[in-house]
């Protein structure tokens, strides 16, 4: 069975498409929850990909991809909600967000151009630490953040009077909030898939590889790595900022809580686990550990009681064990990703045997 | 073309590297002409491959510089060398493993190519011209080495002689004025070897100045217009093979005074 040979066909792409519209449709038939979950799949599949720039592509482990995700969150809310009274327009905020989450990546690149891998990820990890940090502490002595409460009341996405909260009627249809983000939320994932995959068969995809691959070679044959570092650095960062920038608008709420270590850890586990530079992969990865736990927060407990008859064990410490057990054993058993490259998965059936 | 064509294409002027209190390179100074095979011997730890390293751009040298197509290389740039024309292969070969080796080639057009991120994303003619240029050129620069039917293959899965081929193939990418090859033989039967050589020769017909260090001293006396001697670092002789051959410093560096 060739997956790659079905996607492109047209046969395929229409599946897809038909399979993609109608899944918001069958999820809000058990609860708009399950619509909120796919959309938060989605949205970790937007920043899965723009992560894969930097950690599949470009081979710089980043620990503290989630801070440029803060910026875009932090630019939205603070330039559409009450807080500061400013309430702009998307097609303004979302590409300040952008702008400056790149700039967070070139600030956070620059001194780390020297370091690589474990060195690099501790680096990285620390500066994602200080952006949440400040974000927590940027209350006085004058309120930018409003600090751990965070901020609230954002404006929603909205194109000139349609809004992207609360229930629209459409041609007969009652399309809820998670819905219609749903479907601006897959059009940006739909764009940032066909940028990385012209990315990575790209010139500048190659430098990009090579570097990754060994990067006294690739400086040999002319590539100036520090500036295609800087660039990878600054692509995945400005994916991480409209992200967070949609993140902020759909969620109303921010606060650094959401902005944890443990954030940058799960996008880069959904690259790894999912098949590290491949983009079916990647996808695959990050809608496996956004929908399994909660899969797991809903089914645990179900599962108990029709096998042993009572709870034995809390449901929600019981979700995290599995999960946990889950990652291991993927990475024992496929250590390539769930989903590696045609190339990749070849190379590992040769020498592992 | 300039007048610069009479002068030599490489020229060393007393470069100097220490390693702590190791020295080694001492006041070394040559001149490579153009189209020539130029060799580099000398025993083990004679300081060729630092040499070689300060040259491309790896090591910065404590004193001295180069010259080379009659402006001076900026030190500690590895990929401006690449840039002038300067492209090299590593003793121990060095390939992008988990790339095809079609891949691995098309990358050695990097430093002679433009598109950037917007080309790459928005896909117009001047990127897609421009790919397909770079996709073809990689071709016949595999053709060229013979490894075409391992196109698709990761460089890391390729036999090591086809990976010295490949490694050879990415420098010439680079369109070079300069081919340094660091021990290419090494490791190498002996049929592989007088392939090799056959392949080291058409290089320079084909007008690329080749800049070698072998360990190989036949391969070296019977391919090279002329050969440098190195030994502690320091510079022993400079001069046409059959020259170099009968010079009792040179045979005392190798059997040892």
């Amino acid at each position: 069975m060739n997956f790659g040979h079905f996607f492109r066909s047209t046969v395929g792409i229409a599946t897809l498409a038909a399979l993609l519209v109608a899944l918001p449709f069958v999820a809000a038939m058990g609860g708009q929850a399950w619509v909120r979950i796919l959309d938060f799949a989605i949205l970790y599949v937007f920043l899965a990909l723009g992560l894969n720039i930097v950690v599949g592509l470009a081979g710089l482990l980043d620990l503290g991809y989630i801070a440029f995700y803060a910026v875009g969150a932090y630019t939205w809310a603070l330039l559409a909600s009450p807080h500061f009274g400013l309430h702009w327009p998307i097609w303004a905020i979302l590409p300040i967000g952008a702008g400056l989450a790149c700039l967070a990546g070139v600030v956070l690149g620059s001194p780390t151009l020297k370091l690589r891998g474990d060195y690099l990820a501790i680096v990285t990890l620390g500066f994602g630490e200080i952006v949440r940090i400040f974000l927590n502490n940027l209350n006085a002595p004058i309120n930018v953040t409003n600090g751990p409460q965070g901020i609230t009341l954002i404006d929603p996405v909205s194109f000139g009077a349609f809004q992207f909260s609360g229930t629209t009627q459409i041609l007969g249809f009652a399309i809820s909030g998670p819905q219609k983000y749903y479907f601006l939320l897959v059009a940006l994932a739909i764009l940032v898939v066909i940028i990385n995959l012209r990315l990575q068969n790209s010139r500048i995809g190659r430098a990009w590889q090579a570097i990754r691959e060994d990067e006294i070679a690739a400086k040999a044959i002319g590539i100036n790595t520090r500036n295609l570092k800087l660039l990878a650095f600054a692509m995945g960062a400005s994916f991480g900022g409209v992200a967070g920038g949609i993140f902020a608008a759909m969620q109303g709420f921010v606060s650094p809580e959401s902005f944890s270590l443990i954030e940058s850890i799960m996008i880069l586990a959904m690259v790894v686990l999912g098949g590290m530079g491949h983009i079916p992969g990647v996808i695959l990865g990050a809608v496996l550990l956004t929908v399994l736990p909660e899969v797991l927060r809903y089914g645990v407990g179900p599962l108990q009681m029709a096998l042993f008859g009572k709870m034995l064990a809390d449901p929600e410490s019981l979700r995290m064990l599995v999960f946990g057990l889950a990652l291991v054993l993927v990475m024992r058993f496929k250590p390539a990703g769930l989903w590696p490259s045609p190339v990749r998965r070849r190379e590992l059936q040769e020498t592992g045997k | 073309m300039s007048a610069n064509l009479a002068k030599p294409l490489l020229e060393a002027k007393a470069v100097a590297k220490h390693f702590g209190g190791v020295k080694a390179l001492r006041d070394v100074s040559l001149s490579i002409r153009r189209g020539e095979i130029y060799g580099l011997i000398g025993p083990n730890g004679a300081g060729k491959t630092t040499f070689f390293n300060c040259m491309t751009g790896l090591y910065v040298p404590d004193g001295g510089g180069f010259t080379f197509d009659g402006t001076p290389l900026v030190a500690d740039a590895s990929d401006k060398a690449a840039a002038r024309g300067i492209a090299r292969t590593f003793q121990n070969i060095r390939l992008f493993g988990n790339m095809t080796a079609l891949e691995n080639v098309m990358v050695g057009r990097h430093v002679r190519t433009r598109a950037g991120v917007l080309g790459a994303i928005f896909q117009n003619a001047a990127t897609k011209a421009e790919e397909a240029a770079i996709r073809q050129k990689a071709i016949d620069l595999l053709h060229y080495v013979r490894i075409e039917e391992r196109a698709d293959d990761l460089a890391r899965n390729l036999s090591y002689g086809d990976q010295r081929r490949l490694e050879i193939a990415r420098a010439l990418a680079t369109d070079p004025k300069l081919l340094c090859l660091d021990e290419p033989a090494a490791g190498m039967n002996a049929t592989e070897t007088e392939q090799l050589r056959e392949l080291i020769d058409g290089i320079r017909r084909d007008g690329t100045t080749i800049l070698l260090i072998e360990h190989d001293v036949k391969l070296v006396m019977g391919l090279c217009d002329r050969v440098a001697v190195l030994d502690y670092g320091a510079l022993v002789i400079e001069d046409v093979p059959a020259v170099v051959q009968k010079d009792q410093r040179v045979i005392e560096a190798y059997l040892g005074a």
